[in-house]
């Protein structure tokens, strides 16, 4: 099992007419194939940026790539050429969007929009792209396949629709899936099915997955490892077991602390985090998280700190151990 | 679907019925009844008083646009004013095509002389209008995808040049750059007047030569507009996130504009070039005017200048009649090509 | 700030950016359209030569023939030529300027009258009133324009006679001409006002008038209407630039402003026929129709991006 993609401070700008927003703030980690990885953190926090930067599928300008690398399979995704990185794009990395409705085309069949992936990358022709899609079609739990081919978007429920989004990510067996917020536009009850649709197909297939979310409950069904993300920084990486058990990042800490819990006593207060996330249009001194952080010191308002390896496979960026309340 | 297209046409029914009181009134107040009608001078009063029964005149004005409408053949007049209704009326009306006869051409009936010249006027229109699609989709495309490019900023700033023009002002510029300058300066040279020379004859060569000018005049300026709404039309499009999907799929980017993109931008440009048509008329009417073209338009200033209200009321009401059908399959046209609806 | 859980509450002004007045946020994005800025300048400057140069030459001096100089091409004395019958191209563009704003302005206000009239009762009252005057605005549109003026101004243009004043003789046909644009192209606007109408009325403040009793007329225009301003001045701004072109295709055609009153549009008449011999009769005026709709058409464009940046049409 070797390195799938490999993020080497990647740092994402916008210039929009009231200054940069820095969204993405020199981030780095690596994936290997086969494991699911969910990359976490609250709306604005740039973790649909970063994914979406590394595709290129960003608008530039306003956006900027200004720096780092994205390695998928020792090629810098970032320098390739458009041709080459045409053919990555759905032939060996698959994308699924956080809204069905409007991520599809609204006047092309489903079946249309499934069979160009196919002809785009592999050598098929009408017949066997045909073949293929209903394969994929029956495989994301879409009954009556048959007909659905003809079917427009608008004609389908929101459940049905990201599960003809996931078969059109995965038409061309991709090594890396990456799901930004899937289950978001969702119902609850839907939500839980293409989750379940999402084991089954890791099963299936063995995809390296990377699974954008705000929502840790879909994390700790779902992922392997756990990337946390604030204002841009990468502060916390974690596998999921010790992410939920021994949380190291105030941030974290509040994320599960403000999560609803069946077990606690009725009478207990739901805990949100204080204050407001930060503005992006100014450059961070010290730590981003500093002015809601129940754990804050001097010298987090001064530098920000730098994400480091503490133990094998766990990575912080904090200057407080809130174990034991000290620096660390 | 066929429900849709039913409840359209029943839609435009009281439109045309307003339509046609609106032009009814406008023709009652516009000039001399008896010779709008009657399409001969009567000096005698007697004969007056005669036309002016014959006419209807004496009927109240709801019976009076019913005759306009469906004609009097059906109805009996009292013609020589002895209070006894004797004499079947002679009209046909209007939905029967009796517009009345032309002052003008001594008495030939009015729709015979504007059907005449029908043809000349779709021979600059139909033209004038495929230029102006593709030539808009060709600049608005291209503007969208260079976009900020200073190509793109040089197109914006000359389509709002272009339809900030009058029609005749293109036309005279286009007619002293290419007839009076390239003849001037020795080159090949368009010509300026009417539809052939008469030395040559009526050929279809001599014909596209003279077409040459008035078509560019007609197109420039809705072209200049519509090049600017399909770019921006384009872009919304293409921001869009399905766009962005097709493109994570790794679809080349030239199925993504041509198929992805422009497949919804044609929805609303269908729905503008079905509105073209009166400005389109409006160039036509203005050009034939410039360039001698003999067709509709300059017929109807011909016959405006001399109060023929016949023809001028006649073409007026085809026109209208035009636009109406014309949006009428614009609609149906647009809900055929949004699955979202056809299929609803 | 403390709470009891010992955490500090920051300070709002250190998290958001600090909020900019309605005023500011407008200037700074008509700022940006420098185009439009530029259209303002130049309607500006065209405005001063139609109004300040009535300073330097007579209005009697723009309507002076001297057969003897006619078609004369541009000199010293007459720097913009003169035309088929004598007169001073220069000073005609000037007064040809000044009717030709009046028209732009006067037209725009009748189509602001009768537009928004319609547009807000349609709207507000919907249903059968509704259905009724949309009816008639879509009659009215769907009848082509051009021609239907063409045959109003035949009709009514003469039968209305000459204005006094301020010591000036304007033709009768002037009016006409306003009350014609106007009477043709306030669909448009009905149709803007209607839709703004339409959505805003299901809005939480007009229930509340309605509850406190206020009555509809007060509804309308107390509190409906300036709600909706921005999409019609630019509707309006827009229209100003569409009067002055429709006035000069009537007068091209013979039929609208009658000389010896000039109009941009009306000394272009019959220019095609002098096209070799004397292209300044109509490049003159032409070029100043041009600059003025031009300029309104930036003007606009720049109002619609400060005032009303969701609807991007054309």
């Amino acid at each position: 099992m070797g390195t799938l993609l490999e993020v080497q401070d990647l740092r994402v700008r916008f210039h929009t007419t009231e200054g940069v927003v820095h969204a993405v703030n020199g981030i780095s980690y690596s994936m290997q194939e086969g494991e699911t990885v969910a990359l976490v953190g609250e709306s604005g926090c740039g973790k649909s940026v970063s994914m979406m930067s590394i595709l290129r599928l960003i608008p530039c300008p306003p956006g900027e790539v200004a720096e780092g690398r994205a390695l998928f399979g020792q090629r810098d995704l970032l320098q390739l050429e458009e041709a080459e990185l045409e053919r990555i794009r759905g032939g060996q990395i698959g994308m699924v969007f956080q809204d069905p409705m409007t991520s599809l085309n609204p006047v092309l069949t489903i079946g249309r929009q499934i069979t160009e992936t196919l002809r785009a990358h592999t050598s098929s022709d009408g017949a066997s792209a045909r073949t293929r899609t209903l394969e994929l079609l029956d495989m994301v739990g879409l009954p009556a396949a048959e007909e659905r081919l003809q079917d427009y978007p608008h004609q389908f429920s929101g459940g049905m629709r990201q599960r003809a989004m996931i078969a059109m990510a995965l038409a061309c067996s991709p090594k890396l899936l990456i799901a930004d917020e899937p289950t978001t536009a969702l119902d609850v009850t839907i939500q839980a099915q293409i989750v379940e649709l999402a084991l089954q197909l890791r099963e299936r297939l063995g995809m390296a997955i990377i699974w954008i979310t705000h929502d840790l409950g879909v994390v700790a069904g779902l992922a392997d490892r756990v990337l946390v993300m604030y204002a841009g920084y990468l502060v916390e990486e974690a596998p999921v077991l010790e992410l939920f058990s021994r949380p190291w990042h105030p941030y974290t800490l509040s994320l599960l602390a403000a999560l609803p819990r069946v077990d606690r006593p009725r009478s207990s207060r739901l805990k949100p985090i204080p204050g407001a996330p930060p503005n992006l249009l100014a450059e961070a001194h010290g730590c981003p998280f500093a002015p809601r952080c129940g754990f804050v010191m001097n010298r987090c308002r001064a530098e920000n700190p730098p994400l480091v390896e503490i133990e094998a496979g766990r990575k912080l960026a904090c200057w407080a151990n809130v174990e034991t309340g000290q620096p660390r | 679907m066929g429900q849709y297209i039913l409840r359209r046409v029943l839609q435009a029914i009281p439109l045309l019925f307003i339509i046609s009181v609106v032009i009814f009134a406008l023709m009652m107040s516009a000039g001399d009844p008896l010779a709008t009608m009657g399409g001969r001078r009567a000096t005698r009063p007697s004969d007056r008083a005669r036309l002016a029964r014959q006419l209807g005149l004496d009927k109240p004005l709801s019976t009076q646009y019913l005759y306009w409408l469906i004609g009097n053949d059906w109805d009996r007049l009292d013609l020589d004013g002895d209070g006894v209704a004797e004499s079947p009326g002679r009209r046909l009306g209007v939905l029967r095509g009796d517009f009345g006869t032309s002052l003008v051409n001594r008495g030939r009936p009015a729709l015979e002389v504007i059907w005449d010249r029908l043809p000349n006027t779709l021979l600059l229109m139909v033209p004038a209008e495929i230029v102006i699609v593709l030539g808009a989709l060709l600049v608005g495309i291209y503007s969208a995808l260079r976009q900020y490019s200073w190509l793109d900023h040089a197109m914006t700033a000359l389509s709002f040049v272009g339809y900030s023009m009058p029609i005749f002002f293109v036309a005279l510029l286009s007619m002293y750059l290419f007839a009076v300058l390239f003849r001037r300066w020795g080159l090949p040279y368009l010509p300026t007047v009417g539809m052939f020379e008469p030395t040559v004859g009526k050929t279809p060569l001599e014909v596209m030569r003279h077409m040459v000018l008035p078509v560019f005049s007609i197109a420039t300026i809705s072209l200049a507009g519509y090049s600017r709404y399909i770019r921006s039309t384009m872009l919304e499009v293409l921001s869009q996130d399905y766009i962005r999907t097709a493109r994570a799929k790794g679809l080349p980017q030239r199925e993504v504009v041509l198929i992805h993109a422009l497949k919804n931008a044609s929805l609303p440009i269908v729905t503008v070039v079905g509105l073209d048509l009166p400005f389109l008329l409006a160039g036509a009417l203005v050009t034939e005017s410039i360039f001698a073209w003999p067709g509709m338009g300059r017929l109807f200033i011909y016959h405006l200048e001399r109060t023929d209200l016949p023809v001028v009321m006649g073409i007026l009401l085809l026109i209208s009649l035009a636009v109406v059908t014309f949006q009428l399959i614009t609609d149906v046209a647009y809900a055929w090509l949004d699955p979202r609806i056809r299929y609803n | 700030m403390d709470t009891a859980a010992g955490l500090t509450l920051p300070r709002l002004e250190e998290l958001e950016a600090p909020p900019l007045s309605l005023a500011q946020l407008f200037w700074r994005r008509f700022r940006r359209h420098r185009m439009a800025l530029a259209g303002a300048v130049t309607l500006a400057l065209l405005t001063l030569y139609s109004l300040g140069g009535s300073l330097f030459l007579t209005e009697a001096f723009a309507n002076f023939t001297q057969t003897a100089l006619r078609l004369q091409a541009p000199s010293a004395s007459h720097p913009f030529g003169t035309d088929t019958i004598g007169r001073d191209i220069l000073a005609r563009t000037i007064y040809g300027g000044q009717i030709s704003l009046l028209i732009g302005l006067a037209a725009m206000l009748v189509e602001l009258v009768i537009g928004v009239g319609v547009g807000a009762l349609a709207g507000y009252y919907g249903k059968v009133i509704d259905s009724l005057l949309m009816r008639i605005t879509e009659a009215w549109l769907n009848i082509p324009a051009l021609f239907l003026l063409l045959i109003m101004a035949k009709s009514f243009g003469g039968r209305i006679p000459d204005v006094q004043l301020l010591g000036r003789s304007f033709s009768g046909s002037v009016v006409a001409i306003i009350l014609i644009i106007g009477l043709t192209s306030w669909m448009y606007l009905a149709r803007i006002v209607r839709a703004e109408f339409l959505s805003l009325k299901e809005q939480d403040f007009v229930l509340a008038a309605r509850a406190t009793g206020t009555s509809d007329l007060s509804i309308i225009l107390q509190h409906i209407l300036p709600n909706s301003v921005a999409p019609i001045v630019v509707a309006a701004t827009l229209s100003v630039g569409n009067a002055i072109l429709t006035e000069s295709y009537i007068s091209f055609l013979g039929l609208g402003v009658q000389p010896p009153t000039a109009t941009w549009g009306n000394m272009l008449e019959g220019a095609h026929g002098y096209i070799e011999q004397a292209p300044w009769l109509w490049i003159f005026p032409g070029t100043l129709i041009l600059l003025t709709v031009l300029s309104i058409n930036f003007i606009g464009d720049g109002l619609r991006d400060a005032l009303d940046p969701r609807s991007r049409a054309i």
